[in-house]
């Protein structure tokens, strides 16, 4: 089903207000400690949680991002986002249209990707800017995100300079985003963070509302290629700027946790996190994706379980 | 629900925790307890029911206990006493260990009984009282193994009678009975008449522990059942709950030697400076008012904000209160669960309904039945409005705001209470600077209800005395080794002889570092052995004792001075008292006619060295707390201290007292010795040559009697100390009750005034803060 025709109109950004980004704060210790008694709060059984799963699904940016991709592994993967669950699953749940978020891979990979995806109403997502590092010359990285656009990308996924937030050169990151997001034109953009680089919450909580003043229209935590990717204290941190910058000038920005949510529970862990600091409104695919190539597996395990009432094994379900 | 539809919505959906388990247990019993008295339970007897309050529906019957219960458990434990014991450290800790393991191996069964009997919400129950009840058992049957070697010189109580309260029923039990055991002593437990029944399981687990009988002995029922315990034989009383029933206690043990600790009621400050994390600090506040439905002794519950950024924290703040959940407490994801009792209820929608300011309370559907109350924020307060001062005891968060650092401070001390404060701030220097400054026993910065064994819990003030948890909660359990005889009352000489001295000598009192003569103007002849004049001291009255306080209150920048200046002071004082140390021996002398004078010196001399040099070496601790992040136990100065200074060693008793007080930063009120009062009205000329800053110490002349009642009586006074030979301990400690001031008296037992033992003096010259630091960016 595609929810992502919502009303939300896009965030158009706003001036860098450099007060506002410096009086920033996040105490670490406090945010871990919300963080860890979170999944002990909120628990959902049964159908409610079966339903959860399903939302979990659709807001899945299945990826691949390796430089072993190739063709035939991308349909595979567009293959298992027009079919994440076993078919027979759904219907006994009542859910036979459910897809993933989208499929996220590598710009020379789009083209293969839109055709395996035609009539699915999936968009394709691609990695840009000289994804993973950012490193490579401004004028290339521009240039790449035209070419993903050109070629029928519909997100891109851009990836932010971290020596701009470790230089606290909040002007070179604005200016930088803003760039990203002219280039974007009407394609959604997702600011990758890279919070493992960035050495601190305060350093993320900085960057995530730097990047929203430019534009951004989700902020994403990882590319998946750093040490630590996405985590809960670095996930509630930007979501808590994510409302705040929904308080100051009423323009939602979504969120894309990436890397390191295998799990049916963790998914389950952020879905509440997400419902209990920004509300149901941002349950959707147009404001919160998963960035995340194994955890479809998990949830499709505990899919079955909840069908048939016994546990489930992984061969059971067909790979993407 | 269908699962589309649920998929549209998001809704939580029931998660119930099941009962069956808990219910089973209770049906095992037949349903009905006795008391659980020399490792048995009794048969079930007359008394009343303990009911679910998010149902109503009765639980179990509790049986009330009558005096022959207290009695028997009573003496069942002071039977057991001498033999658990001598069991010796590490053989208690193997039964400690065990009780350890067994509140672990039943964990789900005590959470699920807890919230049934309680109504706080399962993931409370599961995740912090039932943990932390083991905790303080693991931390404890350790203190028990290493206790020869840790605390040399100290024995236990003997039976300690306890009483604990209902927000916590099975973690107070913990924090009561694992340092007592610890230590040796044996135990008479009540539980609260609304919540018996974890504690009825412990005495389950004490069986299959193997625990001999009468080491833990667990009687129900309600106050009365308390007053029984509190008037039993038993060694010390420890008390959790209100402080009205606090002060009851304290009188109704005052003069019986029995020990006592309190751990009362609180209006704790919850400060929030403009440059905090507000997000994080709001979140703390649903842990300081909302954890247990704010049925908590120091429930963050007075909210003082930064004026700059109050308008927004509290925007953000009613958001938040928007999506508590409320409701089943068994079930796992709701955050506030059902108050305890519909008594309980009843009173915390009076002292609402009664409030000023403006009350929010936001769109929550409560259970058609059951002890319910929203959680609820009550915003432009001052510090004048009742609810401001009263405990509430219930979800009821209120707020004013603050200009300063200053201000912040004086609002938050402004207050009877003193248990617990919360600073936020991400400047460490306000933080670091603000924590000392605050009247309580524990401080949590930039965090909120943080416990754990190792770290001492207890108040100042009217919230209590005495510490739980960590070295300080042990040494509560515990008393010097040896014995004390009675202490004879010593009588002033009398006479009609002659002035000793052809000039006359007018000694006065000593009061913000000037000579002052007695309000009352009357005078006291002190007279020698042979019945010869000495010279006069002033006949002191209630009125300078009023002064004598008032001075020493005013002193108060002593207590922020270095241990470094403090030792110094006392250094100087030590050496000026040495020159002329021939005049004061035979001052000694002339007024006891024995030849110790000169022994008597020498020895306070020496006992002002000695605390001089103890001035900067009373250390605090980092305690070693499961966090990232450190818990300071930290030795703060009580106070004012009043003291009625001992007739057998006038100088060196006087000297003592002051040397304690003065080292660890408090001022004294000494009321003088009655018998030789000229050694301290010499004394004072001394202290002015010494640079000892005027209203540190007052020297008041006069009878103890009449100086003891104003004494304990006042409420600006932090703690008395009575070394007098006059019977005068009982009405000390039973006037101290109006403000709960800390007393150490002497109960007509004869002290060794040449002993070595500064560590007693120190411990009670202070009181340990426990400031919770957690870091990490």
């Amino acid at each position: 089903m595609d929810q992502r025709a919502d009303n939300d109109t896009r965030n158009m950004g706003t001036a860098l207000d450099l007060d506002r980004v410096r009086a920033v704060q996040a105490n670490t210790s406090a945010i871990e400690r919300r963080a860890a008694t979170l999944p002990g709060r909120r628990s959902v059984k049964k159908d409610y949680q079966a339903a959860w799963l399903l939302k979990a699904v659709t807001c899945i940016d299945l990826t691949t991002l390796s430089g072993d991709d190739t063709a035939e592994r991308v349909k595979r993967l567009c293959a298992k986002a027009r079919n994440p669950v076993d078919r027979r699953l759904l219907e006994a749940m009542g859910m036979p249209d459910v897809t993933v978020g989208a499929v996220c891979v590598y710009h020379d990979m789009v083209d293969v990707a839109l055709r395996a995806l035609e009539g699915t109403g999936i968009p394709v997502a691609a990695v840009s800017t000289g994804f993973p590092a950012g490193l490579s010359p401004f004028h290339l990285r521009l240039a790449e995100i035209g070419e993903s656009v050109k070629a029928g990308a519909e997100e891109i996924d851009i990836v932010i300079s971290r020596r701009h937030v470790l230089s606290g050169d909040w002007q070179a990151l604005y200016d930088e985003m803003r760039a990203f997001r002219e280039a974007c034109g009407s394609a959604h953009v997702k600011a990758i963070l890279a919070t493992g680089e960035l050495g601190t919450l305060r350093n993320v909580a900085r960057a995530s509302m730097v990047c929203m003043m430019a534009g951004a229209d989700f902020i994403k935590t990882s590319t998946g290629k750093e040490s630590v990717n996405a985590t809960l204290p670095v996930s509630l941190t930007m979501i808590r700027a994510i409302r705040a910058y929904h308080a100051m000038t009423g323009w939602r920005v979504g969120y894309k946790p990436a890397g390191g949510i295998s799990k049916a529970k963790d998914a389950l862990v952020y879905l509440s996190l997400i419902k209990e600091e920004l509300g149901e409104r941002w349950l959707r695919p147009n404001l919160f994706r998963f960035g995340a190539s194994s955890l479809l597996g998990d949830i499709e395990r505990q899919l079955e379980h909840h069908v048939t009432g016994a546990y489930s094994a992984g061969y059971r379900h067909a790979m993407g | 629900m269908k699962i589309r539809e649920i998929f549209d919505t998001m809704d939580y959906g029931p998660a119930p925790e099941s009962a069956d388990e808990a219910l089973a247990w209770i049906k095992q019993h037949g349903g009905q307890f006795g008391h659980y008295i020399n490792g048995a339970f009794t048969k079930p007897g007359k008394g009343f029911d303990s009911a679910n309050p998010a149902t109503g529906v009765r639980l179990a019957g509790i049986t009330e206990a009558t005096q022959k219960d207290v009695d028997s458990a009573v003496s069942a434990a002071r039977k057991a006493q001498p033999g658990w014991a001598g069991l010796g450290g590490p053989g208690r800790a193997r039964f400690m260990y065990a009780l350890a393991r067994l509140l672990q191996k039943h964990a789900r069964l005590f959470s699920v009984l807890e919230t049934l009997d309680n109504g706080k919400p399962i993931r409370e129950s599961r995740d912090l009282d039932i943990p932390l009840a083991q905790r303080h058992f693991y931390y404890h049957a350790g203190m028990a193994q290493i206790m020869d070697e840790a605390l040399p010189g100290r024995e236990a109580l003997g039976v300690c009678g306890q009483i604990v309260p209902w927000n916590f029923p099975l973690l107070m039990l913990a924090w009561k009975i694992a340092p007592a055991l610890a230590t040796g002593n044996t135990v008479v437990l009540k539980p609260a008449e609304y919540t018996s029944l974890t504690a009825l399981l412990f005495a389950d687990i004490c069986s299959q522990a193997g625990l001999p009988p009468g080491v833990v002995n667990i009687v129900t029922g309600d106050g009365t059942v308390g007053e029984m315990i509190v008037a039993s034989e038993v060694d010390k009383i420890a008390f959790t709950g209100s402080t009205e029933v606090g002060r009851q206690i304290r009188r109704a043990t005052a003069g019986s030697g029995k020990a006592l600790t309190l751990e009362l009621g609180g209006k704790s400050p919850y400060i929030v400076f403009d440059d905090a994390d507000i997000d994080s600090a709001i979140e703390g506040l649903v842990d300081a008012i909302w954890f247990n439905q704010g049925q908590v002794c120091c429930a963050g519950s007075r909210l003082l904000l930064h004026e700059p950024i109050a308008e927004d924290f509290l925007t953000r703040l009613k958001a938040r209160m928007a999506k508590l959940r409320l409701g089943d407490p068994l079930d796992k994801c709701i955050d506030v669960g059902a108050i305890v009792d519909p008594v309980q209820l009843e009173r915390i929608r009076e002292m609402v309904e009664g409030a000023g300011g403006s009350c929010f309370q936001p769109d929550l559907a409560l259970p058609a039945q059951g002890c319910f109350y929203p959680p609820t924020l009550i915003t432009g307060l001052a510090p004048s409005d009742p609810l401001m001062q009263e405990e509430i005891f219930g979800p009821v968060l209120v707020s004013c705001t603050f200009r300063t650092p200053d201000e912040a401070v004086a609002l938050a001390n402004n207050t009877r209470y003193g248990l617990a404060a919360t600073v936020w701030s991400e400047n460490v220097n306000l933080c670091l600077d603000i924590a000392p400054k605050l009247a309580a026993g524990v401080v949590w910065v930039n965090a909120t209800n943080l416990f754990d064994a190792a770290a001492g819990f207890g108040g100042v003030r009217e919230s209590g005395f005495g510490r739980e948890g960590g070295w300080e909660g042990l040494s509560a359990y515990t008393r010097p080794v040896g014995k004390s005889a009675k202490l004879a009352p010593i009588k002033a000489h009398g006479g009609a002889g002659a002035a000793a001295d052809p000039v006359d000598r007018t000694a006065k009192m000593y009061i913000g570092g000037k000579q002052a003569r007695p309000d009352s103007g009357y005078s006291i002849a002190v007279h020698g052995p042979k019945g010869q004049l000495l010279g006069h001291v002033g006949q002191g009255s209630r009125k300078d004792i009023r002064n004598a306080v008032e001075a020493a209150r005013g002193a108060g920048g002593w207590a922020r001075s270095t241990g470094h200046l403090r030792a110094q002071i006392l250094y100087y004082t030590a050496e000026n008292l040495s020159a002329r140390s021939d005049e004061f021996a035979n001052r000694l002398n002339a007024m006891s006619g024995a030849r110790t004078g000169r022994k008597e010196v020498d020895a306070a001399i020496d006992r002002l060295f000695t605390f001089a040099a103890w001035a900067d070496k009373v250390d605090g601790q980092a305690r070693g707390v499961p966090i990232r992040g450190v818990a300071l136990a930290m030795r703060e100065p009580v106070g004012v201290i009043g003291a009625l200074c001992p007739d057998e060693a006038p100088l060196l008793g006087a000297v003592t007292i002051m040397g304690a007080a003065l080292a660890m930063g408090n001022r004294v009120v000494l009321a003088a010795p009655k018998v030789s009062p000229l050694a301290l009205t010499d004394f004072y000329q001394v202290l002015d040559t010494s640079d000892v800053p005027a209203g540190c110490v007052n020297i008041v002349t006069g009878t103890h009697a009449d100086l003891a009642g104003p004494l304990a009586k006042h409420l600006d006074v932090d703690a008395v100390w009575s070394f007098s030979s006059s019977d005068l301990s009982g009405a000390i400690e039973a006037e101290s009750a109006l403000n709960l001031k800390r007393t150490w008296v002497n109960n007509g037992q004869t002290r060794d005034w040449y002993a070595q033992d500064s560590r007693e003096w120190l411990d009670q010259a202070t009181e340990v803060k426990t400031v919770w630091i957690p870091y990490g960016e």
